[in-house]
């Protein structure tokens, strides 16, 4: 039946480029391969993340009077929507997760080199609207925590130079955090971020589609000394490989979703005082524990503005990795960008479990 | 093709339909098991509707004759009918033919619904119009202090 399909379309489309480039894709197997399947995770995930949000749709309702209640109603109520609801929450996570081991694991590889500058670049700008799908829908049920990291959140961006204040109310909605800033971002999460994700991942995968797998350059000084590196037929064999990793985020995915259910805690009040043990999701910790830890002010500078200056300039330093790491377009990776990066992870961990233990 | 390669296939064939049947299977019982929950999952489930057996519609002052006013009635509307002899009827405001609210109108004293031009007296049965049945007939008692008294609408 599928062969009838295909001829079907094939008569219509003509697939015979289509069908020629599926059947000569092939995937490098070297000792680092394991780290192409990061990506694909990734992209799995993203899948999830669109099915049970549009899931979600059906039952959410976007104001301060019933957005609580109606995620109450989705989890209490309607069949299987507890699981809808802890697969997104715990999937949003490992989305997160898997974005920085596929963001680090590109890095150590030098997949960033010439000529895929731009692959890279739309790779981070999506880590950056994932982070961005992350602080705006942990808003969306409005519970004491997410109103509350919201007021922090957005506070924080108040601390920016000269568009401080505008960038609060552009976000709020107002100034306050209310019912305004709860639709905003209910807008920026089902409308805005899904849109520039669309056209980012298009070209993100657009791009490594014509441009192939890149191999680290220790692969490419064997590949260049001669020697044959063995290939992995894109289908259907890497498509399985890539299939069996999907199956492995599934299992996790499934038992998360089991047996840590997401909780849903009280319904946001705007006058009662902040609940203890208040903290970001864990991809903003690091960042949240840096600013705690800055004194108020550093050579004059406020140290909320100093923190987000950092924040910035590194975000930037990320987003140009290609163009300052030259040498290793050539096969000569900067050990002092290396060392850089691994003492990144190391600050990135150590203050993700400081400001876990420490709140 | 050489003989010894076609004789290769041959051998394999039985092996490769098996495994091939056994990954379908798995694919498919992947699908279902995610397919399943997504299915109970939009039909919506059933209002668990309050059981509303009767409702205070006002103080009598506050209804003059020959109007109507529609009140919520649990979930559904209910209308009220003060009569030109100052009579109370209640009906359920929810016309049978495709469930517009219906509405009292004082110059001819009947109650009619603007979706589908159907026409009920004052008693719930259709004058004209696609309404196939009457309206629900509601009770009306009126309770309390004399002067004071509340209207109170409820399900017979």
């Amino acid at each position: 039946m599928t062969e009838h399909l295909f001829a079907w379309l094939d008569e219509r489309l003509d697939l015979s480029e289509l069908r020629a480039f599926v059947a000569e894709k092939s995937v490098p197997k070297h000792r680092h391969s394991v780290w192409y399947y990061m990506g694909g995770i990734t992209l799995f995930l993203v899948g999830v993340q669109v099915a049970t949000g549009i899931l979600l749709l059906l039952y959410y309702r976007p104001s301060a009077g019933e957005a609580y209640e109606s995620v109450k109603f989705i989890v209490s109520q309607v069949q299987f929507g507890w699981l809808i609801r802890n697969v997104h929450s715990w999937s949003a996570n490992l989305l997160i997760l898997m974005a920085f081991v596929h963001l680090f694991s590109t890095f150590f590889l030098r997949a960033y080199r010439k000529p895929r500058e731009l692959t890279w670049i739309t790779g981070v700008l999506l880590l950056f609207v994932m982070m961005g799908f992350g602080f705006s829908g942990y808003l969306l049920p409005w519970n004491e925590l997410a109103f509350f990291a919201t007021k922090v959140g957005t506070g924080i961006a108040g601390a920016i130079p000269f568009v401080g204040d505008f960038m609060v109310r552009f976000l709020r909605g107002g100034d306050d955090v209310t019912g305004a800033t709860l639709t905003r971002f209910y807008g920026i999460h089902v409308a805005i971020l899904p849109a520039i994700t669309t056209v980012l991942l298009g070209v993100h995968l657009l791009f490594i589609q014509r441009q192939g797998m890149s191999v680290p350059p220790s692969v490419e000084k064997r590949e260049q000394a001669g020697e044959k590196i063995p290939q992995e037929p894109f289908f259907p064999n890497y498509v399985l490989h890539d299939v069996m990793w999907w199956y492995v985020a599934l299992a996790v995915l499934a038992a998360l979703a089991l047996f840590l259910p997401w909780e849903l805690g009280t319904k946001a009040d705007a006058f009662a005082p902040v609940p203890a043990g208040i903290r970001p999701e864990w991809y903003f910790l690091a960042m949240f524990q840096t600013l705690k830890l800055i004194p108020s002010h550093v050579l004059g500078i406020e140290g909320e503005m100093l923190g987000v200056l950092g924040f910035s300039l590194a975000a930037l330093l990320l987003l140009v990795m290609p163009f300052l790491d030259r040498g290793a377009a050539v096969g000569r990776p900067s050990k002092i960008i290396t060392a850089a990066a691994v003492l990144t992870v190391l600050y990135l961990i150590i203050f993700t479990i400081y400001g876990y233990l420490a709140a | 093709m050489s003989s010894q390669d076609a004789h290769l296939q041959q051998r394999e064939s039985p092996r490769r339909t098996f495994l091939d049947t056994l990954l379908g299977l798995g694919f498919a019982s992947t699908f279902m098991s995610i397919l399943y929950p997504v299915w109970r999952y939009v039909i919506p489930p059933a209002n668990a509707e309050p059981a509303t057996d009767s409702v205070v519609a006002g103080k009598v002052s506050e209804f003059r004759p020959n109007t109507g006013a529609v009140l919520k009635f649990g979930t559904k509307p209910a209308i009220l009918v003060r009569t030109s002899d100052g009579q109370f009827k209640a009906f359920n405001a929810v016309c049978t033919h495709l469930e517009c609210t219906v509405q009292y109108k004082s110059e001819t004293s009947q109650i009619w619904c603007a979706c589908h031009n159907g026409l009920y007296d004052l008693s719930g049965n259709v004058i004209s119009g696609p309404p196939p049945r009457p309206l629900e007939v509601f009770k009306v008692n009126l309770r309390g202090e004399p002067g004071q008294e509340d209207v109170v609408i409820s399900r017979t």
